[in-house]
C-alpha cells in the first residue's frame, strides 16, 4: 500500500504568558492511500492541533512545529514555505471545520464561496468552474444545486452546510481531506446522512481521510484504522476491529468502556476517573498514569517503549513488558 | 424592495414634519422679531412690514403658511436680505458644505478602515500601537481646537496651506481635516477591533484552508464582514460631520450654508432658519436612508424583502 502522509516524532508548543504548553509530544503516524484513519481522544489531547500542523494552519505566534516531520508525496511539510503551502491547501490537501454554521462566510454566496478554491489554482473559465460547483452540489446530494448556487449560507440548514463545507473541501480533487469533528455539530439523523456521504465520496473519489473526532459511534461507522491519543500523545494505534475488539491500553478499553451501548442491557457505565494531565508540565512517564487502574511504578517514571502486536496494532503501555505480565499472572494466583 | 422604500419615504416625511413643527415652535417661543430693531420706524411701517410677510397673522397660520412654503420648495425671500431668496441663499452655500462634507466622509471612511485595517493585521505591533495612539487622539481633540492649530501650524508658521475661504484644493485641505479627524479615528478604531474578531471566525480558517493568498482572504472573506459595524455607525457620524461643517465654516471662513443658519438664528430670519433647518434635516434624513440600504447590501441576512417570508 502507498503511503500518503507519514507523520514522524510531531511536536507542536504553544508559548502562553503563562508558559509553553506542549500540545504535541511526539506524535508518529502514516496514512495509506485511499484509507481513514480515526484520530480519537476527549478534548484537548492535541487531535485538532494535529490535523492543524498538517495543513500549517497552526497560528504561529503563539503556535510552532517545533520538530518533526510530516512527509506529503515526500514532500516535508514542515520544510515549506507559506507559499508553497497555500499550492496544497484547497488542491491536495483540504480540510473541513466542525461547525457548518460558522465555517461558511456570512456575506458571499454559496456559489462564490464553492468556486472561488477551483479559480484560485486552476485555470479554468468561469463557466467551467460553475460546472464543476454544480457537479460537486450533485455528489454532496442539494437539491435544485443552479438555484442554490446563487443563495447565501443562512439560506441552508447545519446539514446542508456542511453538504456544502464538503463539497467545497472536495471541489479540486484532493488527495488528503482532514475531517475535524464533521459530526459533532449536527443532530444524529443529519449526522448519519453525512458518515453515509463520506462512504459514497470515497468510493467516488479514492480519497484519503484523517477523521478527528471524540465520537466512537463515528469512528466505528466510518474508519478503517484508529489513532487513540492522549496527552499529546498517540497511545495506541490499530485496525478498527483490532481497537474495538482487542484493544490493549487501559486508556483505550476505558474509553470503549464508556461510550453507552444498546446491545449490552443492565452493564453499567464506566467512566474513567481523574481529568488528563496538565500539558504545561506534562508527565515524563506515561501521561495516563494518575488515571490507570493498573499503574505500576516504572509507569511514572519512563514512558514506555512502542509494542507491535501486529502489522498495525501498536501500543505504548508497560503492560506490555514480560515482566510486567508475569507480575500480573503472580498476583492472580496469590 | 419597493414597498419598503416607499415605507422609507413615508417615515421620512413624518420625520421631516416633526422637526419643521419643532423648529416653527423654537423658532416663535425665543424672544424677539426680525423687524423690532431700534430703528425707529414709525408704526405704520411696522405694521406694513408684518403683513408683507404674513407675521400679523396668528401662528396657526403661520405654520400652515411655512408647510406650504416647504410642500413648495419655495422659502420666500429673506427678512434680512431683502434681495434675495432663501432659495438663492441654499442654492450658493450648498455646494460648497456639500463639497466639503462628502470629501470629509471620504477621507475619514477610507483613511479610518485602512488605518484599521493595518493596525488589526498588525495586531500588538509597532504600527498597530501607533495608529491607536493617534486615533486616542483624534478622538479626544475636538474639531475647533484642531482647526486653529492647523492654521497656526501650517498655515500661518510655514505657510504651507492658505488660511481660509474655499477657492482652491489647496484651500481645502486644512478644513477637511480638522474635520475628518474625529470621524477617521473612531472608524479606524471600531474596524480594528471587528476585523480582529473577524479574523478568528471559523469562515477565514476555512478560507486559508481553500489556500486563498491573504490578500484575498482579507478583503474578499475579512472585511466586508468587518464593515457591519462601521456602517451601522455611519449615521451618527453623518450627523456629526454636518453639525461640524457650521464650526469648520465659521473657522475658515467657508461661504458654505452653515453660516446662513446661525446667522438666520441670530438675526430671527424666520424663512432662512425654516429653509437651512429643512434641508439639513432632510438632507441628514436621506443620507441615513443610504446607509440603511448599504446595509441590507452589505450583509444579505439583512435583506428588505424576501418571497419565502424572511423579512
Amino acid at each position: 500500500m502507498e503511503k500518503i502522509l507519514d507523520v514522524k516524532d510531531l511536536h507542536v508548543t504553544f508559548t502562553t504568558y503563562g508558559g509553553t504548553v506542549k500540545a504535541v509530544r511526539g506524535v508518529n503516524f502514516h496514512l495509506n492511500k485511499g484509507e481513514t484513519l480515526a484520530i480519537v481522544g476527549e478534548s484537548g489531547c492535541g487531535k485538532s492541533v494535529t490535523s492543524n500542523a498538517i495543513m500549517r494552519l497552526i497560528p504561529d505566534p503563539p503556535g510552532k512545529i517545533s520538530n518533526g516531520s510530516i512527509h506529503f508525496h515526500g514532500k516535508d511539510l514542515v520544510r515549506l514555505s507559506e507559499k508553497q503551502m497555500r499550492n496544497i491547501r484547497g488542491v491536495d490537501i483540504s480540510m473541513i471545520f466542525q461547525d457548518p454554521m460558522t465555517a461558511l462566510n456570512p456575506t458571499l454566496t454559496i456559489g462564490t464561496q464553492l468556486m472561488e478554491g477551483l479559480r484560485q489554482h486552476k485555470k479554468i473559465t468561469g463557466e467551467e468552474a460553475k460546472q464543476k460547483a454544480l457537479e460537486m452540489m450533485n455528489l454532496v446530494g442539494i437539491p435544485n444545486p443552479e438555484e442554490r448556487l446563487k443563495q447565501y449560507p443562512h439560506q441552508f440548514s447545519g446539514g446542508m452546510r456542511q453538504r456544502i463545507v464538503i463539497a467545497m473541501a472536495l471541489i479540486c480533487e484532493p488527495e488528503l481531506l482532514i475531517a475535524d469533528e464533521p459530526t459533532t455539530a449536527l443532530d444524529v439523523t443529519i449526522q448519519a446522512q453525512i458518515l453515509e456521504l463520506f462512504n459514497r465520496i470515497q468510493e467516488a473519489t479514492g480519497v484519503s481521510i484523517i477523521l478527528i473526532t471524540h465520537d466512537l459511534g463515528v469512528v466505528a461507522k466510518i474508519a478503517d484504522r484508529i489513532a487513540v491519543m492522549y496527552a499529546g500523545k498517540i497511545i495506541e494505534v490499530g485496525t478498527k476491529r483490532e481497537i474495538f475488539y482487542q484493544a490493549q491500553h487501559p486508556y483505550t478499553k476505558g474509553l470503549l468502556k464508556s461510550v453507552p451501548r444498546l446491545d449490552l442491557q443492565g452493564e453499567k457505565l464506566t467512566p474513567i476517573d481523574g481529568t488528563p494531565p496538565d500539558l504545561f508540565s506534562p508527565p515524563v512517564g506515561c501521561p495516563f498514569t494518575a488515571r490507570c487502574p493498573f499503574a505500576m511504578e516504572v509507569c511514572d517514571k519512563v514512558y514506555p517503549g512502542t509494542t507491535e502486536l501486529s502489522d498495525a496494532h501498536k501500543v505504548d503501555c508497560w503492560l506490555q513488558d514480560e515482566r510486567a505480565k508475569q507480575l500480573l499472572a503472580s498476583t492472580a494466583n496469590n | 424592495m419597493l414597498k419598503y422604500i416607499l415605507k422609507r419615504l413615508l417615515i421620512m416625511a413624518v420625520t421631516l414634519w416633526i422637526i419643521v413643527t419643532l423648529t416653527f415652535v423654537l423658532m416663535v417661543s425665543i424672544p424677539g422679531s426680525p423687524l423690532n430693531e431700534e430703528r425707529g420706524t414709525n408704526e405704520t411701517v411696522q405694521k406694513n412690514l408684518e403683513a408683507h410677510y404674513n407675521l400679523d397673522e396668528p401662528y396657526h397660520i403661520q405654520y400652515l403658511l411655512y408647510l406650504k412654503s416647504i410642500v413648495t420648495l419655495d422659502f420666500g425671500p429673506s427678512i434680512k436680505q431683502p434681495n434675495q431668496t432663501v432659495n438663492d441663499l441654499l442654492g450658493r452655500g450648498f455646494p460648497i458644505s456639500f463639497e466639503l462634507g462628502i470629501v470629509t466622509i471620504l477621507v475619514a471612511v477610507f483613511s479610518g478602515i485602512i488605518l484599521g485595517i493595518v493596525a488589526a493585521l498588525k495586531h500588538n505591533g509597532i504600527i498597530d500601537y501607533m495608529a491607536m495612539s493617534l486615533a486616542v487622539l483624534g478622538i479626544s481633540i475636538p474639531n475647533f481646537v484642531l482647526a486653529t492649530l492647523l492654521i497656526q501650524q501650517l498655515a500661518v508658521k510655514y505657510e504651507i496651506f492658505p488660511v481660509a475661504t474655499w477657492s482652491s484644493p489647496a484651500h481645502m485641505v486644512l478644513p477637511i481635516i480638522a474635520l475628518a479627524t474625529g470621524p477617521m479615528a473612531i472608524i479606524a478604531r471600531l474596524t480594528r477591533s471587528t476585523m480582529l474578531e473577524v479574523l478568528t471566525q471559523d469562515y477565514i480558517k476555512m478560507a486559508r484552508a481553500k489556500g486563498l493568498s491573504p490578500w484575498k482572504i482579507v478583503f474578499k472573506h475579512a472585511l466586508k464582514n468587518a464593515l457591519m459595524p462601521v456602517v451601522t455607525i455611519m449615521g451618527t457620524l453623518l450627523a456629526g460631520i454636518l453639525t461640524g461643517t457650521f464650526v469648520i465654516e465659521k473657522i475658515f471662513a467657508i461661504p458654505g450654508m452653515g453660516k446662513y443658519f446661525v446667522e438666520s438664528i441670530n438675526q430671527r430670519d424666520y424663512p432662512v432658519i425654516m429653509g437651512t433647518t429643512v434641508f439639513y434635516s432632510a438632507f441628514l434624513i436621506f443620507m441615513l436612508f443610504l446607509v440603511d440600504i448599504a446595509y441590507g447590501i452589505l450583509d444579505p441576512r439583512i435583506k428588505i424583502h424576501k418571497k419565502g417570508g424572511e423579512s
